[in-house]
C-alpha cells in the first residue's frame, strides 16, 4: 500500500514554505545589509554565525538545489569556459557558474558573502572551493581545520585544536559582522539544534519496522533539507515533530515509499540530484526500499549519538564538526555500514558512486569487496555524479540495477 | 652518478626497479626498516632519525599494467594512486614496513583507509598535517601528530625518539637541501649547465636511496654544474608548476626542453625540498619540525596559505626569475593542481604572462602532441 496522500505532504508543505522563506531573505540580505557567512554542510558551526547575526548561506545545497532544478548543466559549462576542469566537482562548477551569472539561482538572487567560514571537515576540495570564492569575491575567509578521524573516535587533543580555533572565529564573526559575541545566545540556539536532533534520530530509527514507513535514501535526503539549512531555529524543530508523527502514523499503519517492500537495502553516497526522479524509479519498480544511507548523515552522524549541546557549547560544536560521515576514515565508515546493515535488517548494500566527490567514493570499490567477499552482503556499485548531468547513463545503470534485483530474486526463490 | 652500493646502475635505472630493489639491498645490509610515505610532503627527518629509511612512493614509472587496482578504484583516480596500490597488491612493495600518508589531497586521504585494509602487516600512519595555519593552535596540534608517528616509528623499529639524533637527521637533510638550493641555483643562473632531466633524477633518485648517499652524489653534481663552462644556449625561461606529487614522465621533461624550453623553476618532488629555509637546528628538534612546515613550507597545491594566496606568489615568482612563461604541467585528474591553475592562469592574465597547460599520465609514451603545445607556445612568446 502505497502512501496516502494525508500522510504525505503535511511535512514535504512546511518544508516548501520554509525553503521559500529562508531563500526570500537571502535575496535582500545584501541590500538589508545583512551580514552574510557562506558554509558548508558538513560539519558546519552555523548556531556561531548565527549567535553573531550572520545569515548562512550553503553553496552545496544551492548547487543541488541547481540539479534538481535541471539547470546545473548550463552553470557547470560556464566554470569550465571560465577554466575549470572536466574532471573537478561539479558542485564548485556549479556554484562559480552561479557567480558567473550574477548569483541568480531558482530559488532567487543568492547574496554575496562577507565571510567565508571553510569548515573544511572530509574534503579537500571545499578549501579550493573557498579559496576561489575569497579572491573572487574579495571576501575574508577562515579556514577552520577539523582533523580528519585517525584512530576510532576523535581525540581529545584534536577536540582541543578544534575548540581553539572556534575561539578565534568568534572573534572573527563578531569583527565582520558587528555583533559581539554571547554564550547565553549560542547556549539558546544549541537547544533548538538539539531538540530537532532528538527527534531526527528518532524519525531514522523508524525505518527498522516493516515495511519501512519511508525511503531512508530517497525521502530522507529530502527531510534532512531543515536540519541541514536551518538548523537552531524553532522552526526546524517544529518541522521534525511534525514530521515524526506523520511517519509515526504511516508506521503504524503500515504504509510505505513502495507498493510491496521486497528488499530493504543499505546506500551509501550521494544520489544523481539531476536525474534523481529517474534513478529512484529504477529501483522502485523491484519493490527496494532503502532503510539506512550515508548520505542523510552528511550533516551530521545524528544516529550515531552525535549531539550539539547548550552546557558543552564549542566542545560539542567541535566534536559534531569532527564527528561528519566523510570526516570518518575508511575502518569507521565500513563499521558503521555494516551496522547499518544488521540493525536495519537489510538485504543488500548499494554504492552509488560519483566522480565529483572523491572524498565520499574513493575507497568504495574496495568497500564493495570487503562486503562481498568479507561480510557476504550481496552487494552493487553503480556510478554517475551528484551534479554534472552528464555523468547520468540510464541504460546503463538499469542493465546494472535490474541484473543485481534479478539475480537476488533468483537466490531468494532458491534458498526458500 | 651511479649508485655503486647499489649494485650500480644510473638513477634512471635504479628508479626503474619497481621492487625497490635498491631499498632491499639497503635493509639486507643494515638490517633496518623501510617506511613509504605517499607525496608530498613527509616528516623525513624523523623516520630517519628513528632508524628507518624513508621511501617516496611514485607509482609505476609508466611500466606497469593495471590489473588489479581497477577493481579497488574507479576511472576517474589518478594514475600514481592507481600505479601505487597496484605495486602493492601485486607484492613489489612487501619491502617496505609501513607507509605514511598526510592529508595533501582527499584520494590520497582515502587511499590510506584502503592501504591500512589490504596491507595489515604493514605499519600505516595518517598524519593531518595543520591546515590553519596562521592559527596560533596549529603548533600543538601538529607536535602531537609528530609526536604520534614517533611513537608508531618506535614500535616498528625500536628506536625510540632521542632529540639529539633528531637534530643530526634534520642537519643531514638541511646539507641535501642546501645542496639542492645550489643547483636550483644553477637552473635558474645558467640552465644549459645542467638539464632539465638530469636535475628531475637528481633529485628523484633522492627519494629511494640513504640520504648519506645522496649528499655525496649532489656534492659530485654541484661541483660539475657550478664548473660548467658549457655554451650558453637560447631558450624561453619558464617555470613548471603542478608536478608536485604525481611526476610527469622523464620524455616528457626531455620533450620540454627539447622544444625550446629552460625550465628554471619547477615543482618536482616536492616533498625532497619543502621548506624555503633551512630547518633550525639549533634548541628542540621537533619543534623546529613544526615552526619549519607552518612558517617555512614552498607554497604548494596541498596546503593553504593564509593571507598570501599562491596565486600572487606565482607572479611575484615570474617577475623575479623574468619568466617568458609559465608551464602548468599536471596529472590527470588531480584536482589540487586543476583548482589552483584557474586561479594562478587568471593572476598570470591580468600581470600579462604568457602560460600553457599541459596534462599528463603515467602510462602516456607519446609526446608529440606536448611537444607541439609547447613548441608553439615557445614561438608565440618568441615572435610577440
Amino acid at each position: 500500500m502505497t502512501a496516502k496522500p494525508e500522510f504525505r505532504d503535511a511535512a514535504k508543505e512546511m518544508q516548501k514554505e520554509m525553503l521559500a522563506r529562508y531563500y526570500g531573505a537571502l535575496s535582500t540580505a545584501n541590500e538589508d545589509r545583512r551580514p552574510v557567512a557562506y558554509l558548508f554542510i558538513p560539519g558546519n558551526v552555523v548556531e556561531l554565525t548565527t549567535a553573531t547575526g550572520f545569515l548562512p548561506v550553503y553553496p552545496e545545497i544551492n548547487a543541488l538545489q541547481c540539479g534538481i532544478k535541471k539547470v546545473a548543466g548550463d552553470l557547470i559549462l560556464a566554470a569550465e569556459d571560465k577554466g575549470y576542469s572536466s574532471d573537478v566537482c561539479g558542485y564548485v562548477k556549479n556554484d562559480i557558474g552561479l557567480m558567473l551569472k550574477d548569483r541568480q539561482h531558482p530559488w532567487g538572487q543568492i547574496p554575496k558573502p562577507d565571510l567565508l567560514v571553510c569548515n573544511y571537515s572530509g574534503c579537500n576540495t571545499f578549501i579550493k572551493w573557498f579559496e576561489a570564492l575569497s579572491e573572487f569575491y574579495g571576501a575574508r575567509l577562515y579556514l577552520l581545520d577539523i582533523p580528519y578521524v585517525r584512530g576510532d573516535r576523535a581525540s581529545p587533543s584534536d577536540i582541543d585544536y578544534v575548540v581553539a580555533q572556534l575561539r578565534e572565529l568568534t572573534e572573527v564573526c563578531s569583527s565582520v559582522s558587528g555583533v559581539p559575541f554571547r554564550e547565553e545566545r549560542l547556549r539558546e540556539i544549541l537547544e533548538q539544534t538539539r531538540r530537532a536532533e532528538d527527534l531526527w534520530a528518532e524519525i531514522l530509527e523508524l525505518a527498522t519496522r516493516r515495511p519501512t514507513p519511508f525511503d531512508s535514501y530517497f525521502e530522507a535526503v529530502f527531510y534532512m533539507a531543515p536540519i541541514n539549512i536551518l538548523r537552531g531555529s524553532p522552526e526546524c524543530v517544529e518541522y521534525y515533530r511534525l514530521l515524526l508523527e506523520e511517519m509515526r502514523h504511516r508506521a503504524d499503519e503500515g504504509v510505505g515509499p513502495v507498493a510491496e517492500e521486497k528488499f530493504r537495502v543499505v546506500f551509501e553516497g550521494p544520489p544523481p540530484w539531476p536525474h534523481f526522479r529517474a534513478f529512484w524509479e529504477l529501483f522502485k519498480k523491484w519493490g527496494v526500499s532503502a532503510v539506512a544511507s550515508t548520505y542523510s548523515k552528511v550533516g551530521g552522524l545524528y544516529d550515531q549519538g552525535v549531539r550539539h549541546d547548550p552546557d558543552r557549547p564549542l566542545e560539542s560544536i567541535a566534536e559534531y564538526t569532527i564527528n561528519c560521515y566523510t570526516n570518518w576514515n575508511w575502518r569507521m565508515r565500513s563499521d558503521l555500514l555494516k551496522r547499518y546493515v544488521e540493525h536495519y535488517k537489510a538485504d543488500a548494500l548499494v554504492i552509488h558512486s560519483v566522480k565529483s566527490c572523491r572524498s565520499f567514493s574513493v575507497g568504495q570499490a574496495d568497500l564493495r569487496e570487503q562486503f562481498m567477499h568479507e561480510y557476504h552482503v550481496p552487494t552493487l556499485m553503480v556510478e554517475s555524479d551528484l551534479a554534472d548531468p552528464r555523468y547520468f547513463q540510464e541504460a546503463q545503470l538499469r542493465n546494472r540495477i535490474d541484473a543485481f534485483f534479478e539475480s537476488l530474486q533468483h537466490q531468494r526463490m532458491v534458498t526458500a | 652518478m651511479g649508485t655503486p652500493e647499489n649494485g650500480g646502475g644510473g638513477p634512471e635505472q635504479v628508479l626503474a626497479d619497481l621492487g625497490l630493489g635498491a631499498v632491499a639491498a639497503w635493509k639486507q645490509r643494515t638490517g633496518r626498516k623501510a617506511v613509504g610515505h605517499f607525496p608530498v610532503y613527509a616528516p623525513l627527518e624523523m623516520i630517519h632519525a628513528q632508524g628507518a629509511l624513508p621511501v617516496s612512493l611514485f607509482g609505476g614509472w609508466g611500466q606497469i599494467e593495471i590489473d588489479h587496482a581497477d577493481s579497488r578504484l574507479q576511472s576517474f583516480v589518478c594514475s600514481i594512486t592507481k600505479s601505487t596500490l597496484e605495486l602493492g597488491l601485486t607484492g613489489r612493495l612487501s619491502v617496505l614496513d609501513g607507509m605514511v600518508f598526510t592529508n595533501i589531497c582527499d584520494v590520497a586521504r582515502n587511499l590510506s583507509g584502503v592501504w591500512s585494509r589490504n596491507f595489515p602487516a604493514m605499519m600505516t600512519v595518517f598524519l593531518h598535517m595543520p591546515q590553519n595555519v596562521e592559527s596560533p593552535s596549529a603548533r600543538a596540534h601538529l607536535a602531537s601528530e609528530l609526536r604520534r608517528l614517533s611513537a608508531s616509528l618506535e614500535r616498528l623499529t625500536g628506536v625510540a625518539y632521542d632529540p639529539a639524533r633528531l637534530a643530526e637527521s634534520i642537519a643531514l637533510y638541511n646539507q641535501d637541501r642546501d645542496l639542492l638550493r645550489r643547483l636550483e641555483a644553477v637552473r635558474e643562473e645558467k640552465p644549459w649547465a645542467l638539464s632539465a632531466a638530469d636535475w628531475y633524477l637528481l633529485l628523484r633518485i633522492g627519494t629511494v636511496i640513504p640520504k648519506e648517499e645522496h649528499v655525496r652524489m649532489l656534492e659530485d653534481a654541484v661541483a660539475a654544474a657550478e664548473a660548467s663552462t658549457a655554451r650558453p644556449r637560447d631558450g624561453v625561461r619558464v617555470l613548471l608548476l603542478g608536478s608536485f606529487c604525481e611526476q610527469p614522465p622523464l620524455g616528457l621533461v626531455r620533450q620540454v626542453e627539447e622544444a625550446g624550453c629552460f625550465i628554471v623553476e619547477d615543482d618536482f618532488v616536492l616533498g625532497q625540498r619543502w621548506h624555503t629555509r633551512p630547518i633550525r637546528e639549533e634548541g628542540d628538534p621537533l619543534e623546529a619540525l613544526v615552526d619549519a612546515y607552518l612558517g617555512a613550507s614552498r607554497p604548494s597545491a596541498v596546503r593553504h596559505h593564509g593571507a598570501h594566496p599562491r596565486q600572487r606568489h606565482l607572479v611575484e615568482r615570474a617577475k623575479a626569475l623574468r619568466l617568458g612563461g609559465v608551464l602548468f604541467c599536471t596529472a590527470k585528474f588531480c584536482e589540487p593542481a586543476l583548482y589552483d591553475y584557474v586561479l594562478q592562469k587568471d593572476a598570470l592574465e591580468a600581470a600579462g604572462i604568457p602560460y600553457l597547460h599541459v596534462e599528463y599520465e603515467e602510462k602516456m609514451s607519446a609526446f608529440e602532441q606536448p611537444r607541439t603545445q609547447v613548441e608553439t607556445f615557445v614561438e608565440s612568446i618568441l615572435f610577440n
